[in-house]
């Protein structure tokens, strides 16, 4: 009744093929862009951005960039953690090397190396699959975070091995260090988002993603009809590493300001982005958003009704948290594997014909 | 050799020359030797048919036709030229589209999707383009989507393009292959099994669809297929193999009185 496409005909394939081919999609998601740009940074404060709006948003990239690799072309990878820390100190490296040059250019710089990165440890993939290449990438991940322990040159030989961000300015606004703004460095992500998710799904629509998914979903079968496994493949693991390096440079830079590597992008990392992509649901954009805003909303929600509203000591919270997060993992491999995704599109299917099932 | 001449087949259509041609060709898997010296061809415009027993070698053919397996022995020629061993990927690039005996689509795409891989040899968009939607990727996407729809018309499976390939029943789901595979637009259509685990109307929709592509489209189709009607009635030359030699090649009325082929599938008495 409320939603509903009687009416709303598409007559080119032009039309046919674009993201939201249903106007009431249509108009929800230019609704949504609408309040994420003009709404919300005016109602920001500290506490909303810090604990939520930005974790979500950079999460979001990071689930992005591996629903790309695993969802869409069936790599599986534990090294996202690994990656992210790659983002982090090529950011890093770059905003103290040329203190002069723009973050954006910064940020997408990182990704590139991290792209570059990402290949490297993607080159096992064209010969091994499945369970042997999450160990693989597990290799990466624990080389990456010991790498940048170790390697004295990757914190510019600080003595706590620590790496600071130091304050950088976009348009004479700061976006780094101590004294920004929340709606600053809010509007700064939201945008690294909006074309993280335009892109990723332009390329997931078309040529593109139909060899990852080709791979993805029967190897031989794709190889067979003209994709190259090899460049297929990497693609995928450049693209993915690219996100997840931008994800990675404004965690560090952006949001948490200092860290230390085996700390932040250790492999539980790895695993919180690939929980957030199962339970969002793979091989889906809108369930890479889904899913970490429901891995960053949870413990805040859990730590506000525990905590705040019953009294409860906050380390059992936040054990009790380890627990829920825990079970609803099973919980959704076990009922909808395909994740919130899933459960959205059948939602959706079902509204068409509400009231009237029949 | 002979890619000048053709023939007529028995009803009346022109065959042109040869396309592709197997010279003794022989495929071990380690001590097992699956094919053994066999020499055939396939000429423009004819459709081809694989015939044998059970383990005769048949997919194992094709898998070479297809460039899936490499021979140890022998020479593949492609329209008169000598093809050097080449990946699967590469051989779909010149022109030849197969379906598998077991169906081999990409369960976790649409129907449109997976008939729109069968163009990717032809999309060659830059990343640019494709990550922005702009351009030549744009242009690209719409041109073969009308290509793909073209094809998707012809098998009458337009109702069923939005529809996840993981919930049509099986008749369909060989008929989206066969949709995938006739996107390419190939110059050699290699059909494995076609009509394996169907029932009479569907065979009888499937014979009529190959058929269709032949006539249309002029495509040179080569299959393998148990049903003998099926394959008496569609092809115009056979090739029976048992045990992976060549026991028989010729039009179906030929085949069908070659003593050694009777011999192979009715049995001979040892005595």
């Amino acid at each position: 009744m409320f939603y509903r496409e009687a009416g709303d005909f598409s007559t080119t394939y032009r039309e046919d093929s674009q993201t939201f081919p249903i106007k009431f999609d249509r108009y929800r998601y230019y609704a949504v862009l609408l309040i994420a740009f003009a709404i919300i940074p005016f109602l920001l404060n500290d506490y909303w951005v810090n604990a939520i709006f930005l974790p979500f948003l950079i999460y979001s990239i990071a689930a992005i960039g591996l629903n790309i690799l695993t969802g869409y072309c069936g790599q599986v990878s534990l090294g996202t953690g690994g990656f992210m820390a790659v983002g982090a100190y090529a950011t890093y490296k770059l905003m103290t090397a040329f203190p002069e040059v723009s973050m954006v250019v910064h940020i997408l710089l990182a990704g590139g190396i991290t792209a570059f990165v990402g290949v490297l440890f993607g080159l096992p993939s064209l010969r091994i699959k499945g369970f042997y290449l999450a160990v693989a990438t597990l290799a990466a991940q624990f080389f990456l975070v010991w790498l940048f322990n170790r390697v004295p040159w990757f914190y510019n030989y600080s003595a706590s091995g620590q790496i600071n961000s130091p304050e950088r300015t976009l348009f004479g606004i700061p976006i780094t260090g101590a004294n920004t703004e929340p709606w600053a460095v809010y509007l700064f992500c939201l945008v690294f988002v909006t074309l993280s998710a335009i892109i990723a799904r332009n390329l997931t629509r078309g040529a593109m993603g139909r060899k990852w998914m080709a791979i993805r979903d029967m190897d031989i079968a794709a190889e067979i009809i003209g994709v190259n496994p090899l460049t297929a493949k990497l693609s995928a693991f450049a693209i993915s590493s690219f996100f997840v390096g931008v994800s990675g440079a404004l965690f560090f830079s952006v949001y948490l300001g200092a860290v230390e590597v085996g700390e932040v992008f250790g492999i539980n990392k790895s695993f919180l982005v690939l929980f957030m992509i199962i339970i969002g649901g793979l091989g889906s954009i809108f369930g890479s958003f889904a899913g970490a805003a429901f891995l960053v909303l949870l413990p805040v929600l859990l730590k506000n009704v525990l905590v705040t509203g019953l009294g409860w000591p906050t380390d059992l919270a936040a054990h009790l948290e380890f627990m829920i997060v825990g079970f609803l993992i099973i919980v959704f491999l076990i009922v909808e594997p395909h994740g919130i995704a899933q459960l959205w599109r059948v939602a959706k299917e079902k509204l068409r014909l509400w009231p009237f099932p029949h | 050799m002979n890619t000048d001449d053709g023939y007529i087949t028995e009803d009346g259509r022109k065959i042109g020359g040869v396309v592709m041609e197997m010279k003794n060709i022989t495929l071990r898997f380690g001590g097992v030797t699956a094919i053994k010296d066999i020499t055939f061809d396939i000429r423009e415009g004819e459709i081809r048919a694989i015939i044998g027993p059970n383990g005769a070698g048949k997919s194992s053919m094709l898998n070479v036709v297809s460039g899936f397996y490499v021979p140890q022995e022998g020479e593949v020629f492609f329209r008169g030229e000598k093809r050097p061993p080449l990946k699967p990927f590469e051989v779909a690039r010149q022109g030849i589209a197969r379906t598998f005996q077991n169906i081999a689509l990409f369960e976790g795409m649409s129907v449109l999707d997976n008939v729109m891989t069968g163009r990717l040899t032809q999309m060659n968009s830059g990343f640019i383009s494709q990550a922005l939607w702009r351009g030549k990727a744009e242009r690209e996407e719409i041109e073969n989507r009308e290509i793909c729809e073209r094809v998707i018309d012809f098998l009458e499976i337009q109702s069923i393009r939005k529809t996840p390939v993981s919930r049509l029943p099986y008749g369909l789901k060989k008929r989206v292959e066969l949709a995938r595979a006739l996107a390419s637009e190939p110059k050699l259509l290699l059909l494995d099994e076609p009509m394996a685990g169907m029932n009479v109307e569907e065979k009888e929709d499937m014979s009529r669809f190959i058929l269709d592509v032949n006539d249309e489209f002029g495509t040179t189709i080569a299959l393998i297929e148990h049903d003998m009607g099926v394959v008496m009635d569609l092809s115009d030359r056979v090739v029976v193999m048992d045990y992976g030699k060549k026991i028989g090649d010729g039009t179906p009325s030929e085949v069908r009185n070659n003593q050694a082929v009777i011999d192979a599938y009715l049995g001979v008495s040892h005595d």
